[in-house]
């Protein structure tokens, strides 16, 4: 793109610019702080305020359904864009604050398992990754440090593993489901959160609001604008909100220059920088590519493999729910508390490859039973609403079955030719279908969720195949890799283009695994940070 | 409390949406509950709209047009065949609908508290989770390693 014209205010070079100050975004900034290298962060969000989320207020179910729904096109605030995803069965959730989507995360911290790494030597399929589990263990553990995590050691499912805190109480719904999964013989364990459940670095531990999703009130849930950033800002970065990046430019040696964005007062402006990182996500990293398009990048900015945008992968994720003859925790608890990789692993014996991750979930607040059985018929109008809705009340149980999602180029992002955002920014527009592997894997699942909680005492079971604007897991749209033809960055992150563009987010990711990403999203920003840090003297050879 | 930036129902809006919030959850004795036409509930409901404005204009229009004329205007078996028929052939307006009275209905003190529940916000108070018998882990740590070592 054209170098900044006169017209536009330009302000003083900085080493680093990191744009997006959400999970990878955070961890990048406080790894590379050490370096004493002039850093700045752009967050086109706001701060958010604890006393502001919803768990403040007699309303904070309904709010869910407006400002802090996790749809961006609901929500609509005006640190949002738009993203048209009419042709996707799954819709995308995501949040613009600092912080990002771990402002709006469940906190449910899986790490990525070894064999999530290495999907083309074991099981024939997509690609291996260029780095693996043990590279990125130091990572992990250093991440798991800085956010807090709360877990039981000794998971035969993992490799061992110390997390920081103990782990979130079983309650009497994980009791329920502890005894189901025993009687069946099959795999369970508490869940790594990231959730604290004793003071931890100057975080209050969880006193069960419940209501983790939309921002934790009391502080105990490990967004990165109250973990990373202080520590960050400490340390001497700068981290401006409220700026969106229009665009990446690039000078006339083909390397990152800068980037051109909004301030808060709308004003547009020019910052150079010797070095760029992207860390906008997997929808908002190829939107920001490809809306750098230049003479010299026609395709968009680190495109000459023709694969930013392509590769989406979203984790569908089927949900099964029932109902019990008692009342249990309903929502007077963090949502999730166990796991079962009992089908995490590739079997031969099943019609599809790899596998998924099982989430035992409490059950729901009063206004969502309403709304969400009223809404699939099981709730009725008129004189019996209030006896059956007493029958419903605290006694739903539901499992997550989170699917590996496998990369295919049709599954994409694009720039959509009309949606803009407030700034006049083309938006991103999605491309995405389930695949046939995915959808045996998801059938599997929801059998194998209805067999648990039929085990767990559950009736009246209801099965959800898509779950609207969820779970927000944006993968995939600038993957990693060694080949500069198959892959957007190299086995360290840097741009195989430019090599003074960075990409952090989870749009690297080869492959999906059948987790929650947060955690090896941030263990991977970590160790790239630390390879930038190794290679200072030679980064951009 | 969300708040509506549209302009407000009008009151023959008004009156089918109130109309059709009592038949949808009536009052009832015997849960010692008002119904969600309840001049309180339904003023919370019509302030709560919001977003959802444009949709519950259109579900209301959709209502008149099923029931040929004002819903509120109806017999009570007019108004129950008018309210079944919207809810089979408009299933997303009626889940909208459904939304707009059911997050206020739900939230009236005098309704949690029929339920069993303190009316209060999570915060700060929270809840007491009791922490289980983690002896029920023992069968599950007795396994042998269950990840695949990946080269």
């Amino acid at each position: 793109m054209a170098p900044p014209s006169t017209t536009r205010s330009t302000n003083d070079m900085v080493d680093v610019l990191i744009i997006g100050s959400g999970a990878s975004g955070a961890a990048v900034a406080w790894s590379l702080a050490e370096t004493k290298m002039r850093i700045l962060c752009l967050e086109q969000g706001d701060w958010m305020k604890q006393s502001d989320f919803p768990s403040n207020g007699r309303d904070w179910e309904a709010r869910r359904y407006g400002d802090f729904d996790i749809s961006p096109n609901r929500r609509a605030r005006d640190t949002d864009y738009p993203v048209n995803d009419d042709n996707s069965v799954m819709k995308v959730a995501n949040f613009n604050a600092v912080g990002g989507g771990t402002v709006m995360y469940t906190a449910h911290y899986p790490r990525m398992h070894p064999s999530d790494f290495r999907v083309k030597s074991l099981d024939g399929i997509a690609d291996d990754w260029p780095v693996d589990y043990a590279t990125l263990e130091p990572f992990f553990t250093e991440n798991d440090r800085m956010t807090g995590v709360a877990g039981l050691a000794g998971d035969p499912a993992y490799p061992p593993h110390q997390p920081t805190m103990p782990p979130l109480p079983l309650g009497k719904t994980g009791t329920r489901y502890a005894k189901a999964m025993n009687s069946l013989g099959w795999h369970w364990w508490p869940s790594d959160s990231a959730i604290a459940t004793t003071e931890y670095d100057g975080r209050a531990p969880c006193i069960n609001l419940g209501h983790c999703t939309p921002g934790c009130a009391q502080g105990a849930k490990a967004n990165v604008d109250i973990t990373y950033w202080p520590h960050a800002i400490r340390a001497g970065v700068e981290l401006r909100p409220r700026c969106r990046v229009r665009e990446i430019t690039t000078n006339a040696q083909g390397m990152a220059s800068g980037a051109i964005y909004y301030d808060a007062d709308g004003i547009e402006r020019f910052q150079p920088a010797e070095m760029v990182i992207v860390a906008c996500n997997g929808i908002g990293t190829p939107r920001l590519l490809l809306n750098s398009a230049s003479s010299r990048f026609p395709n968009g900015l680190a495109n000459s493999s023709g694969l930013v945008g392509k590769n989406l992968m979203l984790h569908p994720w089927p949900q099964v729910r029932g109902y019990v003859d008692e009342r249990l925790d309903g929502d007077h608890a963090p949502m999730l508390s166990i796991w079962s990789k009992e089908f995490y692993e590739t079997d031969p014996n099943r019609d599809f490859v790899r596998g998924y991750t099982l989430q035992f979930a409490r059950g729901t607040g009063v206004v969502n039973e309403a709304i969400t059985s009223a809404s699939v018929g099981h709730l009725p109008w008129g004189k019996d609403h209030h006896r059956i809705y007493r029958d419903l009340l605290y006694r739903r149980i539901q499992i997550g079955v989170a699917c590996e999602d496998l990369p295919e180029e049709h599954n994409r992002v694009t720039l959509d030719p009309v949606l803009k955002d407030s700034h006049g920014i083309p938006a991103p527009k999605i491309d995405y279908t389930i695949s046939e592997n995915t959808r045996r894997m998801m059938e599997h699942g929801i059998v194998r969720a209805s067999d648990i909680l039929t085990a767990a005492g559950a009736t009246n079971l209801y099965t959800s195949r898509t779950i609207l604007n969820s779970p927000g897991h944006l993968l995939g749209t600038a993957r990693m890799g060694n080949d500069p033809e198959r892959s957007v960055v190299n086995a360290w992150g840097r741009c195989h283009d430019v090599k003074n563009l960075f990409i952090v987010d989870g749009s690297i990711w080869v492959t999906s695994g059948g987790v929650n990403p947060t955690s090896t999203i941030q263990a991977l920003a970590l160790y790239i940070a630390d390879s930038i840090k190794q290679r200072l003297a030679t980064l951009f050879d | 409390m969300q708040t509506t930036s549209e302009p407000g129902l009008s009151p023959a809006e008004s009156r089918d949406l109130r109309s059709l919030a009592g038949l949808m959850i009536p009052a009832s004795e015997e849960f010692r509950v008002p119904g969600a036409d309840d001049p309180v509930i339904f003023a919370d409901i019509e302030k709560s709209i919001g977003r959802d404005m444009e949709d519950v204009r259109k579900a209301l229009a959709k209502i008149a047009e099923l029931g040929g004329g004002p819903f509120s205007d109806l017999d009570p078996t007019r108004k129950q065949a008018t309210a079944d028929s919207f809810q089979s052939t408009a299933t997303a307006l009626a889940t909208t609908l459904g939304r707009v009275i059911l997050q206020c209905y739900y939230r009236d003190d005098r309704v949690v508290r029929s339920l069993g529940l303190e009316p209060r916000p999570p915060f700060p108070k929270g809840h007491t989770l009791e922490q289980g018998d983690w002896s029920l882990l023992d069968p599950v740590r007795a396994r042998p390693k269950m990840w695949r070592d990946a080269p």
